[in-house]
């Protein structure tokens, strides 16, 4: 029986884990964006994107997960119901359910964005002008001073607060659980249906213990390896 | 004709005006210092030249080419304001080392970008851009050298001393072969020991004719190298003249207020 379960659970790991995977390639360069755009001098982007954070930030991620998954099909279902000729209602008309990974991948990096770009933010910005000068007066492009110099200083400075969020994500995963995503919980859920089996729910905890330590030793050796210089 | 050619650069920020109208110019081979009381406008001034801060008013030549002027009409390409960057070099109070390189790939990196992209619109083979990049560390290695700092190539900047530090921020400035080479109080972050290395460097400097606009506290050091002084005073230049001069018969009050006080500090 632990051997089925065991098998079972991997099963559903393995989906969680492809969503934290997904979810960070998405979510780092699109927080990088947010990032720069609550930077930006251009004040109606700043103030779209400072108040997109707030309202990500300001409501449970599980929330949105609904919101996302069940949102589409409502407004379509309402607007059918309307049977106007206009080609944009009719065209919101046709929005349905989505599938539920999609919609939970969907939720996840917008939310995940959002958290990234203020650790980005607070990162770029505790660069001293002065290295910014440095590379103008070397006759350095903005690029050539952002990638090139500004850009690993940021990094060193904001794996510790990274690891903490990109940890959190790995148990938010379980949120998905909500709009009925197949992942380590239902899997370890469906036990207590099928068989009476209350454990192995409990079991499932011990993938992510597993995997956070995994990625606590990963985030370890980037900060070792970033140690040779300081700034 | 003059090399750097100032004309009533003015400068404010908000409703301070820091900068009232700078006129001045200095030769090729010339080392010219600037001295004066905080908040007399040099740094401003310097950073004005250097291009991080853009006057209000005036115009600034550089070897025949106008850097900056305030009357000019229409933007700049980027290509231009790199060409004007480069005109002038500048060394930092507190260095502004890259930190995650080591002395000699601080040395190369602006140089390397440039030579990169040169490169890529002559369109040249691999072998070429090698010998190149190969020519530029040589390049880079000898400057380090002509700063004492040869067995401290592979260093990052965390390990070498403020004096080390500067030393290593001279020869960057140095690789992009600046036509004036600027210097915000090179020293200030020093300690008093440790001064001298870096002096030494600059007066090494200025006796191979190199054209230096140095604003500084250490008197003594500027009235050796200079061929000519400024004292600033309040956002304009109150005094210029010979050292001798200037601080052997200084002919404005504020000027001999500045002198009595720095000597009795």
């Amino acid at each position: 029986m632990f051997w089925s379960v065991t098998v079972s659970l991997l099963e559903g790991f393995g989906k969680t884990l492809e969503l934290f995977l997904l979810t960070l390639l998405f979510a780092l360069p699109l927080g990088l964006v947010f990032s720069f755009g609550s930077m930006s001098r251009f004040r109606p982007l700043k103030w779209l994107v400072r108040a997109l954070i707030w309202v990500i930030r300001g409501t449970p991620l599980m929330l949105q997960l609904i919101v996302i998954y069940y949102g589409p099909g409502l407004i379509g279902s309402q607007v059918a119901a309307l049977g106007s000729q206009n080609p944009f209602l009719q065209w919101l008309g046709t929005w349905s359910v989505m599938d539920r990974f999609v919609a939970a991948l969907i939720a996840f990096v917008i939310n995940y964005a959002c958290y990234f770009s203020e650790i980005y933010r607070g990162g770029i910005e505790s660069i001293s002008k002065g290295q910014y000068e440095a590379g103008q007066v070397l006759g350095m492009t903005k690029t050539q001073v952002f990638f090139r110099v500004v850009l690993l200083q940021v990094v060193k400075r904001i794996v510790p607060p990274m690891s903490n969020e990109i940890i959190t994500l790995v148990k938010d995963t379980s949120l998905a659980r909500i709009i009925a995503v197949y992942e380590v919980i239902w899997a370890g859920q469906a036990f207590i249906k099928s068989d009476g089996l209350l454990w192995p729910l409990f079991y499932t905890g011990a993938f992510y213990l597993v995997f956070v330590g995994l990625l606590s030793l990963l985030f370890g050796r980037i900060e070792k390896k970033l140690d040779y210089f300081r700034g | 004709m003059a090399i750097l050619e100032v004309e009533q650069i003015h400068k404010s920020f908000g409703k301070t005006e820091v900068l009232k109208g700078i006129d001045f110019s200095m030769e090729e081979g010339q080392v010219v210092s600037v001295i004066g009381s905080s908040g007399s406008g040099k740094t401003t001034l310097l950073r004005c030249i250097t291009g991080l801060e853009t006057a209000d008013r005036g115009k600034i030549t550089v070897g025949g080419r106008v850097t900056f002027d305030a009357a000019r009409k229409g933007k700049l390409s980027m290509a231009e304001k790199r060409q004007n960057q480069l005109c002038t070099g500048l060394v930092f109070q507190s260095f502004n080392l890259f930190p995650q390189y080591t002395a000699l790939r601080n040395v190369t990196l602006a140089k390397e970008f440039l030579v990169k992209e040169a490169c890529k619109k002559e369109q040249c083979d691999r072998a070429e851009i090698k010998a190149r990049l190969t020519a530029i560390d040589e390049e880079a290695k000898a400057l380090l050298l002509s700063v004492g700092l040869s067995d401290k190539l592979n260093s990052y900047p965390c390990e070498l001393s403020g004096g080390q530090q500067q030393r290593v921020a001279i020869a960057r400035a140095l690789m992009l072969s600046p036509q004036v080479l600027c210097f915000d109080e090179p020293t200030s972050a020093l300690d008093p020991e440790i001064t001298n290395e870096v002096l030494a460097v600059i007066r090494k400097l200025a006796n191979e004719g190199r054209t230096m606009l140095i604003v500084t506290h250490e008197m003594g050091f500027a009235r050796e190298v200079s061929n000519e002084i400024i004292f600033m005073h309040d956002g304009v230049i109150a005094e210029r003249g010979a050292p001798d001069v200037v601080f052997d018969q200084p002919k404005n009050a504020r000027l001999r207020e500045f002198l009595s006080a720095m000597l009795h500090a």
